[in-house]
């Protein structure tokens, strides 16, 4: 019994922990480098400016923002608040985040936040926001950069990915290709 | 639960329902030694591995050779994933001893348990070879130990239930590996990486510094889901945009959890000649799973996005969450621990109940089989003659095994819980949340750990030596206590013969889908009742009445 446990599990563990990776390696560097690499996007100077899968801190008004990170958008870690749902920090956080929100889009006191605004992510490095959360940000967005607010609302509409199929997933907007795409599309004259 | 949401779950169900049959069907014949159109491929090296471990294929084994290979296997894993941990050049966080030996016990286990978090603390190598390479070994022994069940239930008078070898390597070559190449591939193209680069530093867009953590992910994200195993690459698992990038690789990551155990209701009809019967348990698992979701659904509609991400919102997390808690995958896209107080109380209730709608990956079979066989005891004992399945008679002896392997579970996870809610050992965890969410923490923990699953209420600092050897200690009695309890049943039942006979239950109607429901239910409540109020129920009327 003891020959085979030990050989069967090197023998295994080889094939499934050296050879498997190496193939789907092989695979990822012929056919989707790009992907394989961690879908890494360059500014229009060439410049890497981040993955467009992981969300990254936004603080200039003439950026849209993400949403808040319990990881402050450090993508060597990633994680939640694992605050549960009648912790009084909880409670605490959602009124900051909301009273910044407010605060950052000149909202007013009892405007009605989306969801996704006033809530940390799972992973902390949450790419996307809402639609809703995009639509109370585009007049900010727009005065900052002295653009017109229906040129910023036609960029963020072309921008929101749909759900697959129409039930998988929900609609979502990648902030940092809008930001991108508002940089290139706007650029101050 | 919106409208889109229904149509995920429904759109979900019916894939899962349409692969029962093929996946079934494909089983079976790997089991049974059939040819498929992979043979010449992997028969060479099947053929190799054998001259190498000295194995005669011919050879089958009694119940009790069968389990003796199964804990030696799984002792060869822990030891050797022991060995890698321990011998990794150490990084941010570092693998103390007891950290490595849960972490080793927890991925040769299928538990995965994550005590770390796996971009702080785990080398390229090891993630590969010693983590994806337990995903594959602990799941193939899974999977090997179901069909073995499922043999000695099919079997008449026979002293052999398969042989364990063959099994394992068969379950890797023609089932893990070739549907891992194929979903690994597919999951890269729907933007899993697949690098070994260093972590790519960065000046964000706004001018920021950026660190992001990179890996060879795409070759650990399928089989983690495949063989129902879950431990996640980086530390936000599922939710990490890395790891499951957009929905549609979500609906993907969901199907081969569910996909094999379903399947397997197929294939359980196809060796015991009783196909309807295999259709019964299926229907039970939709059902159950069905109201796991409408149930997580519902209290959700308090939820918040704390916690979830956008990309899945509510619908996607509460389906996820519901898939892996049933498929004892611990691989959640959203913070388990800010779901509402109900929500995560059907986490735990499906956990609770053996993970049996699809469930584990070959323990998920069993599992139902067992409440099944207990629910006809039960209605054996009304009508008063000794119940039979499939034709074999449940004796004292078959009914004792059943019994234990019903009652292993609250007698290891309730003790180790007021163990931890006593100790200050325990209570120093609680570092997050308090209160009856606090119980729920720890419970989900202990609960997690036995139905090896490995999901967690994260809020709990398990990184502790008293997590990690209690926790460890649940593992190893979820993994091999019931695996070795269901294989001697399985090895007492091919002994027995089947008899001809009239009068019995029949186990292939809807009314005894109901029964097998039943029991599952009420022996569940009558359980845990008293946790189930003490944590979830008095959070959920705390948050209803507005008492912080």
């Amino acid at each position: 019994m003891l020959w085979p446990a030990v050989s069967l599990t090197v023998a295994l563990m080889l094939l499934t922990g050296v050879a498997y990776p190496a193939l789907l390696y092989a695979v990822g560097l012929i056919s989707i480098p790009w992907t394989a690499g961690g879908s890494l996007v360059r500014d229009p100077s060439g410049r890497i400016v981040g993955s467009a899968l992981i969300g990254q801190p936004f603080v200039s008004t003439r950026y849209f923002h993400g949403r808040p990170s319990a990881v402050g958008y450090d993508a060597a870690g990633s994680g939640a608040s694992n605050l549960g749902p009648t912790s009084p920090q909880l409670a605490d956080s959602m009124a900051r985040y909301a009273e910044r929100f407010r605060a950052a889009n000149s909202l007013a006191l009892g405007a009605v936040l989306p969801p996704d605004a006033v809530t940390a992510s799972g992973s902390g490095l949450d790419p996307d926001i809402s639609p809703e959360d995009a639509a109370l940000q585009i007049r900010r967005v727009a005065l900052a950069r002295g653009a017109r607010v229906d040129r910023v609302a036609i960029v963020v509409a072309a921008h929101v990915t749909r759900p697959t199929l129409g039930v998988i997933g929900e609609p979502r907007i990648n902030v940092l290709r809008l930001n991108l795409a508002l940089d290139s599309a706007l650029t101050p004259r | 639960m919106t409208f889109r949401g229904v149509g995920q779950d429904i759109l979900f169900l019916l894939i899962v329902t349409a692969l029962v049959r093929p996946t079934g069907t494909y089983l079976a014949l790997v089991f049974t030694g059939g040819r498929t159109w992979l043979d010449p491929i992997v028969q060479p090296i099947e053929r190799a591995l054998y001259r190498l471990a000295r194995v005669d294929a011919a050879l089958e084994m009694t119940w009790a050779e069968y389990a003796t290979a199964f804990v030696i296997f799984g002792l060869a894993g822990t030891l050797a994933l022991y060995a890698i941990l321990r011998g990794q050049a150490p990084l941010a966080t570092p693998l103390t001893p007891d950290l490595a030996a849960n972490t080793a016990i927890s991925f040769s286990t299928t538990a995965t348990w994550q005590a770390y978090a796996g971009e702080t603390t785990m080398r390229y190598p090891t993630q590969l070879v010693g983590l994806a390479g337990q995903n594959f070994l602990a799941g193939a022994a899974g999977l090997a130990v179901g069909i073995a069940f499922v043999r000695g239930l099919a079997r008449d008078g026979a002293m052999t239930i398969g042989n364990f070898w063959v099994d394992v390597v068969r379950a890797v070559l023609w089932v893990l590996l070739p549907l891992s190449v194929v979903g690994g591939i597919a999951l890269m193209v729907l933007g899993v990486p697949m690098n070994f680069d260093a972590y790519t530093h960065v000046t964000t867009l706004d001018g920021a510094a950026q660190t992001i953590a990179q890996g060879p992910v795409a070759a650990l994200e399928f089989i983690k889901q495949l063989g129902t195993n879950g431990g996640g690459f980086f530390n936000a698992n599922g939710a990490h945009p890395y790891e499951n990038p957009t929905p549609l690789a979500n609906f993907v990551e969901m199907l081969a959890i569910a996909g094999l155990p379903a399947g397997l209701t197929y294939t359980f009809g196809r060796f015991t000649g009783r196909g309807r019967d295999g259709w019964v348990l299926y229907g039970v698992m939709v059902a159950l799973f069905g109201a796991g979701l409408v149930a997580a659904h519902s209290a959700e509609r308090r939820g918040t996005m704390e916690g979830k991400e956008v990309r899945f919102g509510i619908n996607g997390s509460v389906l996820t969450a519901v898939t892996t808690s049933n498929g004892a995958t611990g691989s959640t896209n959203a913070a388990d621990d800010s779901l509402t107080p109900l929500a995560g109380a059907v986490l735990l209730i499906n956990m609770l109940l053996g993970e049996i709608a699809f469930g584990g990956l070959g323990s998920g079979i069993y599992s139902i089989l067992m409440v099944a066989m207990l629910g006809l005891f039960v209605t054996g004992l009304m009508v008063g003659r000794t119940p039979h399945y499939l034709g074999k008679p449940l004796r004292s002896v078959e009914m004792r095994l059943i019994v234990l392997y019903t009652i292993v579970m609250p007698l290891v996870v309730l003790p180790l819980t007021a163990l931890a809610v006593l100790t200050s050992a325990g209570l120093a965890g609680l570092t997050t949340n308090g209160g009856p969410h606090g119980l729920t923490e720890i419970w989900f923990a202990y609960t997690s750990a036995f139905a090896n699953n490995g999901q967690a209420f994260a809020g709990l600092n398990a990184n502790t030596s008293f997590y990690n050897a209690t926790t460890a200690a649940a593992m190893m009695a979820g993994r091999f206590a019931l695996g070795v309890i269901a294989l001697a049943l399985a090895g007492t039942l091919g002994r027995s013969r089947r008899r001809a006979t009239d009068g019995d239950v029949p186990t292939d109607t809807l009314l005894f889908g109901g029964v097998i429901i039943g029991t599952a239910l009420i022996v569940g409540a009558l359980t845990y009742a008293p946790p189930l109020v003490l944590g979830p129920i008095v959070e959920h009327a705390r948050m209803v009445s507005g008492v912080p």
